[in-house]
């Protein structure tokens, strides 16, 4: 007689309706969570020192991968463009061209995605081994509120310290198309330089900056929720490592196209 | 009469606690008089650790009331909930030391939490509380370099740093060899008597028990089947009781 005995039927209905069902709960938890930050973050204790800690942790370790990053995209973007642009005679604009979109799109998407992929696994795997093994239990007994400690504070130092990053990576991706243009023209680095400013308005300057916060924003909370919804052991933490980055690359790309329509019904499309 | 009840520093009355469908506390209750080691000996996952978790508030409890200190602690708010949790020591069973802090800045986190004590006392009371667990060398050492009775040890020293007047031990013994746990059993008891701890352990070692309890609860079928002392316990005829101390007897 054979013992063995088929799984139970689960229609695919069912299994649908059960996977959104999930996925509705988790975007309920992070939204909640998410709002749950701003409840926090203007009531005392402050833990700026926990903020001071992270923020090097953050920032400081990330520089060198996105130092290679920012020259190697703004010198490839100047060598991909370069042929296109002068088919149309138009090879002066290459400066304008490489500032306005390295300013206002590539690099916050492109230093918010490396940083997603860096720092929110390393956030949710550190809060999810620190759930898996009761530290933050222990905090709750310390009455120490886990929250304000172990969130706010990697949240704060994200939103702080993206928009620094971007900065620094859209200077040195410009930097990185003159490098090109340096090799393939000899061409004069202050006619570059003063290209890149001219073409570059306040308008275009502020959102691109300004929705890294955003961004930063996303990746602290994404990772810290992941974290802190660890479960089942040393898996729980990898899945919740992995979850971080993959949901909040989701989240920075679609909350990008969301920005930029709103720029652009508000500040317009030029 | 009443002066019997003002002794008691925890007060449990018919606490239910499920996890979806599984019903692990129904109807517990337990009285821990002011400077008594009580232990709560049952099986693995019988529900021990929940009891524990839920007299300090980190789970709360569908049903009962639980008084810690004269207060109401199911429905207490955070603040009022933190603090009373100055007054409460936990041991954790794996010590949940903060790995990314050393042993240092693991026993000084309470104290430059919850105290205004200066730098020069803060150090005076890191080394007070490692000599008391014979440990001053692993002052700048970090959770990962400890062994597992190292790890308990600073668990313990962290725990009653602050001298609470409360400490809940979960499993203080669990994982470690026989003489290394009966180290630690010596060593929860001398630092009881020393600064007149209340406690509660939950345990499954038998020998912890009989070093450390004055009054042990067995924990079985989601409530306290018996209670009573080590020896009285150990001559019950109960077959459930009779089997668990079958081991030491």
């Amino acid at each position: 007689m054979n013992t063995l005995q088929k799984p139970p039927h689960i229609s695919y209905y069912a299994l649908t309706r059960s996977r959104i069902r999930s996925a509705m709960d988790q975007v309920y938890g992070i939204t909640t969570f998410g709002l749950r930050f701003f409840r926090y973050v203007f009531v005392p204790p402050y833990e700026w020192g926990q903020v001071r800690k992270h923020l090097d942790e953050l920032g400081s370790k990330s520089l060198p991968l996105l130092t290679i990053v920012g020259v190697i995209m703004g010198l490839i973007l100047a060598l991909q463009s370069r042929p296109t642009l002068d088919r149309f005679g138009a090879g002066g604009f290459l400066p304008a061209m490489l500032a306005l979109t390295i300013v206002r799109e590539l690099g916050p998407v492109i230093t918010a995605l490396i940083v997603a992929g860096r720092v929110s696994s390393g956030i949710g795997a550190e809060v999810g081994s620190m759930k898996v093994t009761e530290q933050i239990d222990a905090l709750e007994v310390s009455a120490v509120d886990p929250f304000n400690y172990l969130v706010v504070t990697r949240v704060l130092a994200c939103s702080i310290i993206l928009p620094l990053l971007t900065a620094y990576v859209d200077f040195l991706a410009i930097f990185g198309g003159y490098i090109s243009e340096w090799i393939s023209s000899n061409s004069s680095m202050q006619l570059y330089f003063n290209e890149v400013v001219q073409s570059l308005r306040f308008y275009d300057v502020l959102p691109g900056i300004g929705k890294t916060i955003a961004f930063g924003y996303i990746i602290g909370v994404i990772g810290s929720y992941q974290g802190f919804n660890a479960a089942r052991g040393t898996e729980g933490v990898g899945r919740a490592a992995t979850s971080a980055v993959v949901l909040a690359s989701l989240n920075i790309i679609f909350l990008d196209m969301v920005i930029i329509q709103l720029t652009q019904l508000f500040l317009g499309a030029a | 009469m009443n002066e019997a009840r003002n002794d008691i520093l925890i007060d449990v009355r018919d606490v239910w606690k499920s996890f979806a469908d599984l019903d692990v506390l129904t109807g517990v209750s337990m009285q821990v008089r002011s400077g008594s080691s009580d232990v709560i000996l049952g099986r693995s996952g019988i529900g021990k650790s929940v009891l524990l978790k839920s007299i300090v508030g980190l789970l709360r409890p569908e049903r009962g009331s639980i008084e810690v200190m004269g207060e109401q602690v199911i429905g207490l708010k955070t603040k009022e909930l933190n603090r009373l949790r100055k007054s409460i020591g936990y041991v954790f069973q794996y010590a949940a030391l903060y790995d990314s802090l050393t042993v240092r800045e693991n026993l000084e986190f309470p104290l430059r939490k919850h105290t205004d004590a200066g730098e020069e006392e803060i150090t005076e009371r890191v080394f007070e509380q490692l000599r008391l667990v014979g440990l001053e060398h692993a002052v700048d050492k970090m959770p990962s370099e400890l062994s597992g009775g190292m790890k308990k040890r600073i668990g313990l020293a962290r725990a009653i740093i602050k001298r609470p007047q409360i400490v809940l031990y979960d499993e203080p013994t669990a994982g470690l060899d026989p003489i290394t746990a009966r180290e630690i059993s010596e060593l929860i008891l001398s630092l009881e008597e020393q600064f007149g701890i209340t406690s509660i352990t939950v345990t499954h070692d038998l020998e912890c028990a009989r070093i450390i309890a004055n009054q042990i609860y067995i924990l079985d079928g989601g409530t306290f089947q018996h209670s009573g002392t080590f020896d009285e316990l150990k001559m019950s005829e109960d077959p459930y009781t009779r089997a668990f101390f079958q081991v030491v007897v």
